[in-house]
């Protein structure tokens, strides 16, 4: 028989979908190893279970076709063209001149137009675990987007804010592998946000894989060996995140690759790699029932649940449209006030002027 | 009251000047030319190294195999010309057809001012052929050009079986995004500008052409090669360009690794790499390259086509194969493979070369000194002028106050009677000067024929010889313009004369070192001493040979026999004085057909300033 708390156990993550938004900031030919990077990780993201329809995938999309690549239609991430991350069923969501700072904005907090196509969406719920990849050129603070503008660190910790504050994530996990990268997860404020990057503010990330017949490196240091370690993980494999911090030491990444799980409630070491990268199938076939408790039970339970949420801080949205301001309608009732010091100073001057004018004397018939 | 408005404090500000000047003047000039001296040493020149990210590193693997294919091109280049005498063209236009060209000619022709007696030739007519190696995937929208200058003395036959097969195996690549111009141009450099002006859409030198077929797109870079021989010891680059200009530094660095990573020797100036930088040897050597490149710079020739193709801010560079008694040796395909590495890396560039240094002073292929570095030695010697001119004023201002008997004139007092008759007497020599300047620059091409009909010379000649004349008679002239002038003219007018003159040359000298910086200090070492110790007291003969020896002229030949010297090639006398009217013709004639602004610039600029120096020594 099993017992509820295995039953309580099979839910133990708390996620019920997954969703991975991965974004290659670069373009232009000499940056091929950033396009590499990200189309790898998208590779073992959908690998490891995560469809299309789950993934935001914004890549500047220049490499494959440019006129400088003498293997057309194919981008590779390791020399000697052993894998071919292009492949043949690449969809890119956001292509181009479409990734931009705004945009990328838009798809984490929602606000989108509503002529936008579903498939450019992130529809994640207060149940999704988030997979948020950023690769390119960065300094310390800021990411840069196709040459022409910059994200800070301030604005993604705002932006995760949001995601949280509209219930759009259950847990996040962003991983950055640009140099400098770990100034861009220092502001981070909101909970259940776990980030990896792959050096510290001052240092290099380093590229590997000089590749002399495509003629530019291929791949990052360390998202070539996260690639590596993500190979060997299957949908079905326990790794857990500490065997993903000790990924690439210093003595193969050059860099220090840093992390922060202190916004992050669960243990690491409680926290699959999958539960990021993977989608969630949890299917457990079992001949045997289980017995859960009876239904006035769990309603009491409930109900305990309840009151001790009333106890906590009632949640609201902020005020979105602030009418009061905007049609300058009286305000309401507050508390009363005692007049200000100066209605009383201005009322003792005229009783001290007509007692002054009219005699004293009349002054004692008060006091 | 302030320093400058209070008489009392003028005066003694001004006696304070008029002690220390002397010695000031001539710490300047020594601090300038111990300047540039030292620009050879390491704090102030620095490695190279290449800025622009697109090019990134070498990493590109080179696979050119096509030597035996470039020797038999070559063969037969050499054959059919000897056969026809001049290019070519029929046999040069079905090559680049089968190689997979699209090809295109176009014919050009133009009359010298005079016969070329170096190059021996007058009236020139020729073609251009030249075939478009297109983009497999991208618009035509740039393009890189590689060119053979085939000349009457030198046929490069070699070259241009390295371009052929070097185009027979790019068009077999699919990884260009720039369309490749290969370019064989006749009667070398007019050829060359001829096409660059009807690629331009420009006519700027008078070059007759027909107008072209075939465009590609705007030039991002090009490459020259001179190669006539199987086989090199070294590969030599030519960087100096018309009137000095430069290619970006960074096309030379591009150069510079391939030739590290090919194991290819390498020279600039004909000269070898120091190696030891440490020692004073390195930097010794490096002095010596640096003043190659300074004279070269300075005469502001073309030293091969790369130097029209700056005038277009199209980046360039000659390479030259030697063949010397070394016991390595390269073949072509090494040659082909550098080649084919550089055109690779330019073939990534989004835009075109701008990251590096455009002003820049080479000691060696791998070091260099920038402009922020060198730019001091020239002000240095300009502020001397500077200096002297000063004093010169205070003398004029002391003179004026002296003559307004002791009284304080007011800080914005009229000019003194001594400087009004000095202004009219100032206007003679300037005009005379300036029309002798005039007629040095418009007669000798003018009347070169009514010279040959009185005299038994060549229009070349007449032309070298009527400089020369002209040159001279401007030296007789001082006396003249004194007659000229009213004989009252008092003692102080020539101070009025050389502070006019020395203003004029600091400005001349100061606009040509902004542009051409080793025309400037070249002529600032020369003339500042001249021109700030002349004076009409002193010992004058002493002066008059200071004078001339540091005139245009002088100074052309000295840097002349300089310059063979540096090569490790010295002149006699004869062969100096040979060399030195070839040049002056050669200097004409690339005026004409290159728009080379030297002899301009010496006519109507210099010389006239230099005379007016010659009428303050002969003031009296």
């Amino acid at each position: 028989m099993i017992s509820d708390d295995q039953a309580e156990q099979f839910f133990r993550s708390g996620h019920t979908n997954n969703w991975a938004v991965l974004v290659c900031t670069s373009r232009f030919w000499f940056n091929y190893r950033h396009v590499a990077n990200t189309l790898s990780v998208y590779r073992s993201v959908k690998r490891l279970g995560i469809p299309d329809s789950h993934i935001v995938l914004m890549l500047a999309d220049d490499m494959a076709c440019n006129p400088r690549n003498p293997k057309p239609a194919t981008v590779f991430s390791h020399k000697n063209m052993e894998l071919n991350v292009y492949g043949d069923d690449v969809e890119v969501d956001y292509r181009s001149y479409e990734v931009t700072v705004e945009n990328f904005l838009r798809v984490l907090t929602g606000r989108i137009p509503p002529s936008t196509p579903r498939s450019k969406r992130l529809l994640s719920d207060d149940r999704s675990n988030i997979l948020i990849y950023m690769t390119g050129h960065g300094g310390n603070g800021f990411l840069k987007f196709q040459d022409s503008e910059e994200i800070t660190n301030i604005e993604l910790a705002d932006a995760f804010e949001q995601m949280w504050q509209k219930r759009r994530y259950n847990e996040l996990l962003f991983i950055i592998d640009t140099c400098q990268g770990a100034s861009m997860y220092e502001r981070f404020y909101s909970p259940n946000i776990m980030a990896l990057a792959s050096s510290q503010v001052g240092e290099d990330s380093l590229s590997h894989q000089p590749d002399p017949a495509i003629g530019v490196h291929l791949m990052d240091r360390y998202t070539f060996y996260v690639l590596e370690f993500l190979e060997e993980i299957n949908p079905a494999s326990q790794t857990n995140m500490n065997d993903l911090f000790q990924v690439c030491p210093k003595s193969l990444c050059v860099s220090t690759p840093g992390h922060r799980t202190d916004l992050f409630q669960r243990d690491p070491k409680n926290v699959l790699i999958t539960d990021f990268f993977g989608s969630v199938r949890k299917v457990e076939i079992t001949t045997e029932t289980i017995s859960l408790q009876q239904y006035s039970e769990m309603e009491s339970s409930y109900k305990e649940d309840q009151m001790d949420e009333e106890l906590m801080e009632p949640l609201k949205y902020a005020e979105q449209l602030p009418v009061a301001q905007i049609i300058h309608q009286k305000p309401k009732l507050k508390d009363w006030h005692p007049p200000g010091g100066f209605i009383l100073g201005l009322w003792a001057l005229i009783i001290m002027v007509f007692f002054k004018t009219y005699g004293i004397k009349h002054m004692k018939f008060i006091f | 009251m302030g320093l400058l408005s209070d008489p009392v404090r003028r005066r003694a500000l001004a006696r304070l000047v008029l002690r220390l000047n002397a010695p000031l003047c001539v710490l300047s000039y020594v601090a300038g030319i111990a300047w540039f001296l030292a620009l050879a040493f390491p704090p102030l020149t620095q490695r190279t190294y290449m800025s622009e990210n697109a090019m990134g590193s070498t990493m590109v693997e080179e696979q050119f195999v096509g030597g035996d294919r470039a020797r038999s091109f070559a063969r037969d280049f050499a054959a059919y010309r000897r056969k026809s005498g001049a290019l070519p063209v029929a046999w040069l236009e079905r090559t680049m057809r089968s190689v997979g060209l699209e090809v295109y000619t176009q014919s050009f022709s133009r009359k010298l001012p005079f016969p070329d007696e170096t190059h021996e030739r007058y009236m020139v007519s020729g073609t251009n052929v030249y075939g478009i190696l297109r983009a497999p995937r991208a618009a035509s929208t740039e393009s890189l050009v590689f060119t053979v200058p085939c000349g009457s003395d030198s046929t490069n036959s070699q070259a241009v079986g390295l371009l052929l097969a070097l185009a027979a195996h790019f068009r077999g690549q699919i990884y260009w995004a720039k369309d490749i111009i290969f370019l064989v141009t006749e009667h070398d450099l007019l050829g060359t500008e001829a096409w660059l002006e009807a690629y331009h859409d420009v006519n700027v030198t008078g070059m007759q052409s027909s107008p072209l077929q075939g465009w590609a797109g705007a030039i991002q870079a090009a490459v020259a090669l001179e190669l006539s021989s199987d086989v090199v010891t070294s590969l030599d680059v030519a960087v100096e360009g018309l009137n000095g200009q430069l290619p970006n530094l960074d096309l030379l660095n591009l150069f510079q690794t391939f030739c590290q990573k090919g194991g290819l020797l390498c020279t600039l100036q004909g000269k070898l790499q120091p190696q030891d930088w440490t020692s004073l040897d390195g930097p010794l050597q490096g002095l010596q390259t640096l003043l190659l490149m300074v004279l070269q710079q300075a005469s502001g020739r073309p030293h091969g086509p790369h130097g029209l193709f700056l005038r277009y801010r199209v980046e360039a560079l000659t390479l030259r194969g030697i063949n010397s008694f070394r016991q390595y040796k390269y073949d072509l395909v090494a040659v082909g493979k550098a080649l084919e590495g550089m055109f690779r890396k330019l073939n990534h560039l989004l835009e075109r070369l701008h990251q590096s240094f455009f002003l820049y002073l080479l000691p060696a292929l791998s070091r260099f000194v920038s402009i922020g570095l060198y730019m001091p030695a020239a002000g240095f010697l300009l502020l001397v002028l500077g200096l002297k001119a000063l004093e010169l004023w205070m003398q004029l201002h002391e003179a004026g106050v002296g003559l307004e008997a002791g009284g304080g004139p007011g800080p914005s007092a009229p000019l003194p009677p001594a400087q009004g008759v000095g202004l009219a007497s100032l206007v003679a020599p300037l005009l005379v000067s300036q029309a002798m300047g005039l007629a040095l620059y418009i007669l000798p091409v003018l009347g070169q024929h009514v010279a040959t009909q009185h005299f038994p010379v060549g229009e070349a000649e007449a032309v070298v010889l009527t400089l020369l004349a002209i040159y001279v008679a401007g030296l007789a002239l001082p006396h003249n313009t004194h007659r000229v002038v009213s004989t009252q003219a008092p003692d102080r007018g020539w101070m009025a004369l050389k502070l006019v003159a020395l203003i004029y040359l600091a400005l001349q000298l100061g606009c040509i070192a902004l542009t051409n910086f080793s025309l400037g200090f070249l002529l600032a070492a020369t003339m500042v001493p001249a021109a700030a110790l002349t004076e009409p007291h002193g010992p004058r003969p002493l002066y008059a040979a200071l004078l001339v020896l540091t005139g245009p002229a002088a100074t052309l030949l000295g840097s002349l026999f300089l310059w063979r010297e540096l090569q490790e090639a010295p002149l006699s006398i004869a062969e100096g004085w040979q060399l030195f009217l070839a040049a002056l013709a050669q200097g004409v004639l690339e005026h004409y057909t290159y728009g080379a602004l030297l002899f301009p610039l010496l006519a109507l600029g210099l010389y006239p300033c230099w005379l007016l120096f010659w009428n303050v020594l002969f003031w009296k």
